[in-house]
């Protein structure tokens, strides 16, 4: 079996016009189990290495593991909320391998009877278009050890004078969700993979089971990309594409892949069936290890433990449980809100759901709220190059912005001179309104000597205006919103400055 | 009194050293003293841990002086077979790739004789990772059977059956995945046993086949046995193969059945233990030995397991299989041996390979190596799968034989113990031995042996099997028969044992 060794691409809308991709995924996910998945180690990151092991995560001879009940419950929350069947009894199984970062010289995994199957999840894209995942299965495994290859040039294995074991990840409790041949797509194939996993991401997090922190890789993708001429046709060879560690880069991965497996088979070669790695720097996969027959992990069943039989009453309990999910919060909060589908799109494709939710629940109209987080501090958080949640602006700040407003002490203009003052870390905006002297200025005594400077400055409008022609007035208004520093109640302003002409 | 202590059994030295006649640390060091003069020739320990022992011995005697309420069998010292690991004493497992390694952390069960005040002499030898029934497959040399230093002390725990055989201790601990306490005992004239599976704690125990392994007490008395497995045993949240609820009353059935009365009780005779293969004079201990428990007033019937004759294919297919498994982690990458290859790259693979190939003998190679073709893609159904069939079948037997009859019974070993080297180039030979100790451990029943006399002056063991959780019931049909054979030997079958030569342990 030859491959036209090539890393031609063949033109993004090209390739889809002439071949369908069909996407498998599997995204691992570390559970936030305080303990590990079969000992008492304690799980925290960044910890010293090899300072949150135990016997039993160390493989030491003699040590034996016991399954941790609550990473059962948070594989059992994951799997109903991907709609999954929950096995009513299923064992662990040893894949064999051996490898330095696997202490035991064995992965304790679930292989043929995962916790969960069968299910299925909708991910809603861009447009709001939303597409259907099914789930084949998600099962629970550990973590292996994290390895570290020094003296080398690239940290990589190859070169590397001797490698670092670090055994506090091992033993970390995982749950792996595989979907099933993710078909019918099309060109919106890279997309459908990245609304995937996000959509995983957010149930992690909605479920609680998971920090889901991308960049620690808490979740990790692999990426099975196939094409085959036609939708009628049987699967073409897939390639694996391993640990893609963020939204983008899964999207990319998806769409570089299907760029290449097309040049291949345009060329009249044969896609071979590997791994991948994907270069973030590059934007390319190479090609990793040859997957063959050759792989053989011997599983048997896990003898050291029993298998795990949720009563089906529990399985209610979580089921009675679980939070709100994430798609149908978002349906909820714009019905609540009454944005349009752009809106709200919008809204969610900012990550300011939550911060809307917050400024409303400070009392904020929803109409009020999305015009600060989606126009004034979008605008300076992508000034800043950071994300809107990490400005240093809380909702109830927001909140209390839009009282100052609504009750007359402040206006518009003056509360984006406020928020400078917050974003500086001057405190709350009734504190920065205080120190900075910003209050609107509606004392008739302090406005009338500058309205009475600004007239006799400008005796031509004056005269204009007492002809019957109001249009000029704003160019006295505006000089007494200049001499006042804006602080002026603009509508006040005019009234005086009408009265005080004789109009 | 010195001289008699390491004659004493445990019960009887624990009365002792509770009267306040023997203090823990004269029967520890009696027993040192012992261990110096006759392990030299035994080579029964492979570890002796006389400042520990005598530090523990000494704080039991401190404890009691103080009026501390000490469990039944404080102060009497205790050897350990060295596939257990025990914190801060070496640990080998009998292989050279554990040489040197000092475990980190106690096995459940040592740290259950260690709060209970059991001062431990020391490791015993053992075929490496219990793999054998000679312990000629030790790393350090073969134990010798006490009866005949000519002859294997059985296996794989003959270092802790020959211990306690030579009064080098009066407790042992010993482990069984087919038969490693039991065929021991049968050949040393102790008595063995291998509780119901999940009856004493794994977490610890240097694994062969998880789904087979059992820790059990090695002694000279029944009811040693039943103190020793009360002590060791019940549930383990290290352990999620342990069994929840409490054991049976061993120690009461024991004494129990010492008064003599197997009135009602059922004896089930398993037809495929007999015949063909059975030494003639391991038959006839057997055959005399039912008409004792009829005299007893037991009722002995003949039962069919007709699948315990496919009992050893099918071991020989799990054990293995497991084994590899287990035994991977045994790499030269964390603990233990490492050999780097003398030349060519020094890669993870590479010093695996060479910390393997140097590390393991001969016969765990061979076990390895098959297990690790019967769990092979495209093997895996033909061998593993069947197996495990096989092994429900087996159960069934059990299952439906325990209808018929409260205990089963058979000679513990075919033959009385062979002749180092007799079997060593012939592994076939050599897995027959355990042919009847099997079956017990496939279903996960007990097990007990009980010597019950001489073949040409070798000591034979009769088997009792009981169903799960009903371990009490081979106590008190052990108990019964070891009572009314003592009366008519005058005495334990180890009193007619010849005399060891005494001379100073130089190794």
């Amino acid at each position: 079996m030859t491959a036209a060794p090539t890393t031609d691409l063949v033109a993004y809308d090209d390739a889809v016009r002439r071949y369908d991709p069909v996407l498998g995924i599997e995204v691992h996910v570390e559970l936030g189990t305080r303990t590990k998945m079969f000992c008492a180690a304690e799980v925290e990151f960044g910890g010293e290495p090899n300072t949150q092991t135990t016997p039993v995560s160390l493989g030491l001879p003699g040590a034996l593991p016991v399954v941790n009940g609550t990473a059962v419950e948070y594989a059992i929350r994951i799997g109903l909320a991907l709609n999954c069947q929950i096995a009513e009894s299923c064992r662990f199984a040893r894949k064999n391998y051996f490898y330095p970062d696997v202490p035991k010289n064995f992965q304790t995994s679930q292989y043929d009877e995962p916790i969960a199957y069968d299910g299925w999840i909708d991910v809603e894209l861009e447009d709001g278009e939303t597409f259907r995942v099914e789930i084949e299965r998600a099962h629970m495994e550990e973590d292996a050890g994290k390895n570290t290859h020094v003296g080398g040039t690239t940290g990589r294995i190859h070169g590397a004078e001797y490698s670092l074991v670090d055994y506090n990840r091992a033993g970390i409790p995982l749950v792996e969700i595989v979907t099933k041949p993710i078909e019918g797509a099309g060109e919106r194939a890279p997309e459908v993979a990245r609304a995937y996993v996000q959509t995983l991401r957010d149930i992690f997090r909605a479920l609680g089971v998971s920090e889901a922190r991308m960049e620690r890789g808490n979740v990790r993708a692999d990426v099975n990309v196939s094409l085959r001429p036609s939708p009628d046709l049987p699967l073409g060879t897939r390639t694996e594409t391993k640990n893609v560690n963020s939204f983008r880069s899964v999207e990319r991965t998806v769409r570089h892949e299907i760029s290449r497996q097309a040049a291949v088979l345009d060329a009249g070669g044969v896609v071979i069936q590997e791994t991948r790695h994907w270069h973030e720097d590059t934007g390319i996969t190479t090609s990793g290890r040859v997957k063959s027959d050759a792989e053989d992990y011997r599983y048997f069943p896990e003898p050291d433990l029993v298998p795990v039989a949720p009563s089906r009453e529990w399985v209610e309990e979580i089921r009675a449980s679980l939070p709100e999910m994430p798609a149908a919060r978002r349906r909820r909060l714009q019905q609540e809100w009454g944005y349009a589908d752009a809106e709200m799109r919008d809204v969610v494709n900012a990550g300011a759901i939550d911060l809307i939710e917050a400024t409303v629940a400070g009392g904020t109209s929803p109409a009020g709220a999305r015009k600060w987080w989606m126009g004034e501090l979008a605008r300076r958080a992508k000034q800043a190059d950071v994300a809107l949640a990490s400005m240093a602006v809380t909702p109830a700040q927001i909140a209390e912005l839009e009282q100052l407003i609504a009750a007359g002490t402040i206006n518009d203009k003056l509360a984006r001179q406020v928020l400078d003052g917050v974003l500086a870390g001057e405190g709350d905006p009734a504190a920065v309104v205080r120190s900075r002297g910003l209050e609107v200025v509606s004392d008739d005594g302090a406005l009338l000597a500058a309205i009475d400077e600004a007239l006799a400055a400008q005796p031509d409008i004056v005269e204009k205006v007492r002809g019957g022609n109001q249009g000029p007035v704003g160019a006295i208004i505006g000089a007494v919103m200049k001499a006042t520093k804006g602080q002026a109640d603009a509508k006040r302003v005019r009234e005086l400055v009408l009265e005080r002409i004789g109009q | 009194m010195t001289s008699d202590i390491t004659r004493l059994s445990a019960s009887e030295l624990a009365a002792a050293i509770a009267g306040g006649t023997v203090s823990s640390v004269e029967a520890t060091q009696a027993h040192l003293d012992r261990i110096a003069h006759v392990d030299g020739d035994l080579n029964a320990f492979l570890h002796v841990s006389s400042e520990e022992a005598l530090a523990t011995a000494a704080d039991v005697d401190s404890r009691r002086a103080a009026g501390e309420e000490l469990g039944p069998l404080a102060g009497v010292p205790i050897a350990v077979k060295d596939v257990v690991v025990t914190k801060g004493l070496p640990t080998t497992a009998g292989s050279k790739i554990l040489e040197g390694w000092i475990p980190p952390y106690d096995a459940t069960l040592v740290e259950r004789i260690k709060a209970a005040g059991l001062p431990i002499l020391g490791k015993t030898n053992m075929d490496e990772f219990a793999m054998g029934s000679s312990t000629e497959h030790s790393a350090y040399g073969n134990t010798k059977n006490p009866w005949d230093l000519e002859r294997i002390p059985g296996g794989s725990g003959g270092g802790s059956a020959a211990a306690v055989a030579a009064h080098e201790a009066p407790l042992a601990i010993g482990t069984d995945t087919g038969g490693s306490i039991r065929q021991p005992g049968a050949v040393t004239g102790t008595v063995g046993v291998k509780p119901t599976y999940g009856g004493v704690s794994r977490y610890g125990l240097i694994a062969m086949a998880s789904s087979l392994d059992q820790a059990g007490p090695v002694t000279r008395t029944v009811l040693d046995a039943a103190l020793l497995h009360e002590l060791i045993g019940g549930h383990d949240p290290h352990d999620s193969t342990s069994i929840a609820e409490p054991l049976p009353a061993l120690a009461e059935a024991a004494r129990q059945g010492a008064t003599g009365d197997l009135s009602g009780l059922r004896v089930g005779v398993v037809k495929e233990l007999s015949g063909e293969g059975y030494q003639d004079g391991v038959s006839a201990r057997f055959t005399e030995s039912l008409d004792t428990l009829r005299s007893l007033g037991a009722q002995v019937v003949e039962v069919s397991c007709p699948h315990f004759t496919y009992a050893l294919d099918a071991y020989y297919l799990i054990m293995p299989a497991e084994a590899s498994s287990n035994l991977a982690k045994f790499d030269g990458m964390r603990f233990g041996l490492r050999i780097e290859p003398a030349d060519g790259p020094v890669t993870a693979e590479r010093v695996m390979a060479a910390t393997r190939g140097t590390g393991f003998g001969d016969e765990v190679k061979r076990r390895v190596i098959l297990g690790t073709y019967a769990l092979s893609a495209g093997y895996y159904d033909a061998y593993y799968g069947s197996a495990q069939k096989v092994r429900t079948l087996v159960q069934r037997d059990f299952a439906a034989a325990f209808a018929q009859a409260d205990v089963l019974v058979s000679p513990t070993a075919p033959t009385t113990a062979f002749k180092f080297g007799e079997k060593l180039d012939d592994p076939l030979a050599m897995y027959l031995n355990d042919v009847a100790t099997i079956p017990a451990n496939l279903a996960g029943v007990p097990g007990m042996s009980v010597p019950n006399g001489l073949s040409d002056g070798l000591p034979v063991g009769f088997q009792i099997l009981a169903p799960a959780k009903a371990d009490d019931r081979m106590y008190r049909v052990g108990a019964a028969l070891e009572a009314a054979l003592e009366k008519t030997w005058g005495g334990p079958l180890l009193a007619q044992a010849p005399e060891l030569k005494t001379t100073e342990l130089t190794r």
